[in-house]
Formats: C-alpha cells, sequence, structure tokens
C-alpha cells in the first residue's frame, strides 16, 4: 500500500479550489498553504499559454526531509505517507533546505486572517495541533483517509484532475493512468522517487 | 629584542598589566561595547517573545543572518586554535607571546558562534526534542557532536597553558587583586609549583591537546560545510565544499587573531613582547591562506559556470553579475585581492597595513558567507519567484551585539588571566639558548 496521487495537467483549470478547500479542511495559519497552484507562463503573444502546476508535498519514498531532520520528527508511515511529528519538530528547518520542492512551512506564528479569531478559526485551533516554531506540511489529509475519505484537494477539484489511489497496486486506477499517460515526476532526477505523478 | 623576553620580571609584568591596571579607557570602551551587546540582547529577548516572524526571514529565505553568523564566527575560532596549535607542533619559537591571545580568541569566538543556532530556532526551548529522540543520520546532530567536543577541547587547550601562568598570578599579585581573583589563582593553578614531573605532564597535555585540536577543527568545518553540500540545491552541492569551508575559516581566523593581537598589543602596550617578527609571519599565513581561498574560490565558481545546468546557472549569474554581484566582487577585490597585496608587498607589510588587510578579511568574509547561503535559497528549483531577504533590525541588532561580545568578553578574560603565555616564552627562551652554541658552531663549520 502506497497511496499517490496524478494530476492530469490537461484538465487542470487552474482554479485554486484546491488550494481553498485545503485551506478549509486543514485550518493553515495565514501565509501556510499544503497546495499551491504555480502559474507558468509558457511562449509569447500570440503563440502563449498558461500552465497551471499544482504542488504538494510528494511523499516520496526517499524522503531527503526524512534523512537530515536531526529529531526524527519527519518520518514515513506505512502507507508511504511522510509525517511530521509536531512533538518532535524542534523548529530547525533543515528539511525545508533539503526538499527540493518547496512544500514545507515554518510556522512563525499561529496567527489569524483577522484581528480577533473567527469562530472557524477559533474551531481550527481546537482541531489542529500546529505548535509554533515547528514544519508543517500536506499529509494526504490523513484524518479523512482513515474514514475512507479523499484528501480534501481530490474531492473538491472541479475539473476532477486529481486522482488519488494505491501506486503499489498495478490496477488501481493511478497506476493505469501513470502507464497510459506517462506521468511524469516533478524534479525526478533527485532521486527521491516522489508519489505524486504528473499527466501533460 | 629578544633580551626582553630574557628579563623575567619585565615579562611579567607586561603579562599581568591587563589584571592590574583596568583605567578609565578600558572602563569607557567596555561600556561602549556593553551597551551594544544589551541592545542585541534585547532584540533577541523581543524575538523570544515573538517568535522568527520578528525577523526578516521569509518562506523562500528561511536561513538568514543567524546561519551565515554561525558559519563566520565559528569559523574565527578555527584559526585562532589551528594557528596556536599548528605553531605549536611546528615548534615555531615566535609563536610564544602570541598563543594566549589566539587560544582565547578561539574559546570565545566559538562560544559566541555556537549560540547562532540557538538564535535561529524561534523557540528555542524545542532544543530538547533533539535529545530525546536524535536521528544519527542528520548533519545537524553531526554539527552539535562535532562543536560540543571541540568546545571541549578549546576549553582545555587554553587551560593547560594557562595553568602555570595561573601559579605566577597566585604566587606574585598577592593582595594587589580582589578575594575572588586570588580565589580563581589558587584553585585553577592546581597546586602548580613548576615541578619536573608537572613540566613533563603539562607538555605532554598540551602536545596531545595541540595534536588533537587540529582534526576536530577540520571536522567542524567540514561538517558545517558538509550541512549545505549534502542538499541537491544549486551552489552548495558540490564536492569541495569542506575543504574551501576550512580554509575560508583558517583564513578570517587568522584575520581575527591579527586584530586581536594588534589591539592588545596596542592597548596595554606589548609592543616589546608581540614585535615586528610577530606581525611578518602572520601576514606571510595570510598570505598563503588568501591566495588558496582565491584559488578554492575560482575553481568551485568555475567548474560550475562551465556546464550550464539550468539550476546552478541563475545562481551563478545572479553571484556574479546580477542582484550579488557587488557584493561578490566587494568580496573578491576587497576580502581577497586587496589583503593578499597588502600583505605580499614587504612596504604594506606593516602592523597598520596588516590589521586593514585583517578588518577588510574579517568584513568580507561574512559577505561572502551571506553570498553562499542566500542566493542559493533565493533559486527555486521550479520557476517561482522568490522574495528577497537582507535581514531585519532585529537580526543585524542580534549580530552586532554578538561581534561587540568578542572584544568585551576578550577585554574581561584579561582582567583575571595574563595575556601573554609568560611560561611558555620562557620556555622558548630556555631552548633557544640552549640551542644557540650548537647552531653557531654549526655556522662556523660550515
Amino acid at each position: 500500500m502506497r497511496y499517490g496521487l496524478v494530476i492530469d495537467l490537461r484538465k487542470c483549470a487552474g482554479c485554486y479550489s484546491c488550494m481553498a478547500a485545503c485551506k478549509a479542511e486543514n485550518f493553515t495559519p495565514p501565509g501556510v498553504f499544503f497546495t499551491r497552484v504555480l502559474v507558468n507562463e509558457n511562449g509569447k503573444y500570440p503563440n502563449a499559454r498558461w500552465q497551471f502546476i499544482p504542488v504538494q508535498c510528494n511523499h516520496c519514498e526517499n524522503p531527503a526531509c526524512a534523512a537530515v531532520c536531526p529529531t526524527g520528527a519527519t518520518s514515513q508511515k506505512e502507507n508511504g505517507i511522510v509525517t511530521i511529528d509536531p512533538n518532535k519538530c524542534m523548529g530547525c528547518r533543515y528539511c525545508i533546505v533539503a526538499c527540493p520542492y518547496r512544500v514545507r512551512f515554518y510556522v512563525n506564528k499561529r496567527g489569524t486572517y483577522y484581528r480577533t479569531p473567527t469562530p472557524y478559526e477559533a474551531f481550527g485551533f481546537r482541531a489542529r495541533d500546529y505548535q509554533e516554531g515547528t514544519v508543517i506540511k500536506c499529509d494526504f489529509c490523513s484524518h479523512r483517509l482513515e474514514q475512507g475519505l479523499e484528501p480534501a484537494c481530490v474531492a473538491t477539484c472541479t475539473s476532477r484532475a486529481r486522482y488519488f489511489g494505491d501506486l503499489d497496486d498495478p490496477n488501481s486506477e493511478i497506476s493505469r493512468l501513470i502507464t497510459a499517460n506517462r506521468a511524469y515526476q516533478l524534479l525526478a532526477e533527485k532521486g527521491t522517487n516522489p508519489s505524486i505523478y504528473y499527466i501533460h | 629584542m629578544d633580551n626582553v623576553y630574557k628579563d623575567r620580571a619585565k615579562l611579567q609584568e607586561a603579562a599581568v598589566r591587563p589584571i592590574l591596571h583596568g583605567g578609565r579607557r578600558f572602563r569607557l570602551i567596555a561600556l561602549i561595547l556593553a551597551i551594544i551587546v544589551a541592545v542585541g540582547a534585547g532584540a533577541y529577548i523581543y524575538q523570544l517573545m515573538h517568535g522568527l516572524g520578528v525577523t526578516g526571514l521569509n518562506n523562500d529565505v528561511f536561513w538568514g543572518i543567524y546561519i551565515i553568523s554561525l558559519v563566520d564566527i565559528i569559523g574565527m575560532s578555527y584559526g585562532g586554535a589551528v594557528v596556536s596549535a599548528i605553531l605549536r607542533l611546528a615548534g615555531a619559537a615566535w609563536r610564544a607571546p602570541i598563543t594566549r591571545l589566539a587560544e582565547a580568541t578561539a574559546l570565545v569566538t566559538l562560544i559566541i558562534g555556537a549560540l547562532f543556532p540557538i538564535i535561529d530556532l524561534g523557540h528555542p526551548s524545542h532544543i530538547w526534542r533533539l535529545f530525546v529522540s536524535p536521528n544519527p543520520g542528520s548533519p545537524i546532530l553531526w554539527d552539535i557532536i562535532a562543536i560540543l567536543t571541540y568546545l571541549i577541547a578549546t576549553v582545555l587547550f587554553f587551560y593547560f597553558p594557562l595553568i602555570p601562568d595561573l601559579a605566577i598570578c597566585r604566587d606574585s599579585l598577592g593582595d594587589k587583586v580582589g578575594r575572588w581573583r586570588k580565589k580563581i589563582y589558587t584553585v585553577l593553578s592546581l597546586g602548580w609549583k613548576g615541578l619536573p614531573r608537572q613540566e613533563k605532564y603539562l607538555n605532554w597535555g598540551i602536545k596531545i591537546m595541540s595534536i588533537i585540536i587540529i582534526p576536530l577543527a577540520v571536522s567542524v568545518h567540514s561538517v558545517l560545510a558538509w550541512l549545505f553540500a549534502v542538499t541537491s540545491r544549486p551552489g552548495w552541492h558540490s564536492t569541495i565544499f569542506a575543504p574551501y569551508f576550512v580554509v575560508a575559516a583558517l583564513f578570517s581566523g587568522v584575520a581575527m587573531v591579527v586584530l586581536v593581537v594588534a589591539g592588545f598589543r596596542r592597548a596595554y602596550h606589548l609592543e616589546n613582547f608581540i614585535g615586528e617578527k610577530q606581525i611578518r609571519y602572520l601576514s606571510y599565513l595570510m598570505l598563503i591562506l588568501g591566495v588558496m581561498y582565491l584559488y578554492f574560490t575560482f575553481s568551485e565558481l568555475f567548474t560550475e559556470g562551465y556546464t550550464l545546468e539550468t539550476t546552478s546557472v541563475p545562481v551563478l549569474a545572479a553571484l556574479l553579475y546580477g542582484n550579488y554581484g557587488p557584493f561578490f566582487w566587494l568580496f573578491a577585490i576587497g576580502g581577497g585581492v586587496i589583503p593578499v597585496l597588502l600583505v605580499a608587498i614587504p612596504k604594506t607589510r606593516t602592523v597598520t597595513g596588516l590589521v586593514v588587510a585583517s578588518a577588510l578579511v574579517v568584513s568580507t568574509m561574512w559577505l561572502k558567507r551571506f553570498l553562499i547561503v542566500v542566493p542559493t535559497l533565493r533559486q527555486a528549483l521550479f520557476p517561482v519567484s522568490t522574495q528577497s531577504y537582507t535581514g531585519n533590525f532585529i537580526e543585524w541588532a542580534i549580530l552586532i551585539g554578538a561581534l561587540a561580545a568578542i572584544p568585551l568578553i576578550l577585554m574581561l578574560m584579561f582582567r583575571v588571566f595574563p595575556v601573554i603565555s609568560v611560561h611558555e616564552v620562557e620556555e622558548v627562551e630556555v631552548k633557544r639558548s640552549e640551542r644557540q652554541p650548537e647552531l653557531a658552531s654549526g655556522l662556523e663549520q660550515a
């Protein structure tokens, strides 16, 4: 069992709803985005187009972040998900340096978007254990997976560009998509073997 | 000048001069430095209360002035320790009057430098987590082990040669100093009486520490370099990073020793003991290290630039003629070429020339570490724009406070400990006078 994600960039409309859904689901502090949509401009007018690349933690098979973590706070679960134990992280930010993908965030302050927390944010403070002075990132919505649900970004994707499943199962939808479309991984040359594949 | 060394009373008087004579100038300088340190400490307390969010660090450049200063200031420490150790092992007689200052510089800069990783943790209370579940594969853990071992070694390396001098203080200063200093001398001199047996063990200890401290210092700086080099980031992932860092540390470290030696020489009128010879020989060291460092810099940039790798070219472009170009060339010319020329040309190889060269090296080597850390962090591996970083008031205040703490602690230290190693100078003199007749006869035969 190794969870994986396939993002079909041909279908991605750049609507940012994955970012919004992730924010709503994970109550991330201001400035922290477990998933982001990078926008790339290719070509010159009139032959130009935008390209949207959603990025988030790749849950690599060989996580560079876990190797360098001095306290062992970052570790890999049996289902391939790379997690950070908030009670072990000491905030040295070395994992952010080691990760080639820039998907980890340091929590300076558990701030709010307005001066006083909204009722929704106040709920988030109780629901999520983000400690100040530690690093946080996407965990494929582990709390939703436990309930048999897909990650919030997958469930919400308006153009159904995201597919979630088991990479180890050769008959799973994502395994078939990867083979059929010659899907690629980001910065595959870094040898991290990410669990997120892109179809171009 | 040699006669001065042989005159024990004069030598002792000079060595303990800072202990007995504080004076108004001492108090004034100490006060100014203390104010700067206090501002830095205040900035740190503010950061402690509000977290790293009060600094200029951002999501792209999340390692900044603190990590730069860690590398820079621990590098200074390296120079003092290794210079003193190598010169001792090589039996260079001229080193004797400056070893105490070099070792003290090594110790103080190491302590100040080692504070920076703690400052860099927004919540230093989290540091206990490191000891609960350490990951032996992490370069940060190697760093901590290396720095702590090196710290213990530096303390011993400073302390061993100090023992006989503390005994001199104990015996000769008597009631001229306060009660607590007297107590320090009595306790720390460990009942030193200059017995042959004691001499033997002391020499043994010093020799062992001199040998141990060199690989330790090399390991500290190599591990610091690997902290960067083991990540797959453009500009860092380089095979020569460890030796490159070691040479950088030696270069800036020797420059720092020069500044400390020149400062104390002038403030306490030690010109008779720390003479032209010491200055000239330190210049030679700086010359060699400066040329080596320029060579390493060229080799590193040249091999990286020639391949046109898509990730490393933008870093190099920013460094050589982009945003960071002016700083890079300021470093290369002001911190490399000019100091090397200043110490290479006999006419400028004076105390002033060497002090100017060292001040240039010490300041631009900080800049060089900035240029190692920041441009690489700003270069994302994807095509995305990144935020710039120059640090803010909090970070600069802490850095300047820490830098001011170095001379302040040294000044206070030498209110307690003799500034020149009396015992070592005498020992060297004895050896030289023993050897002199042989040398003379050898010359006659030739």
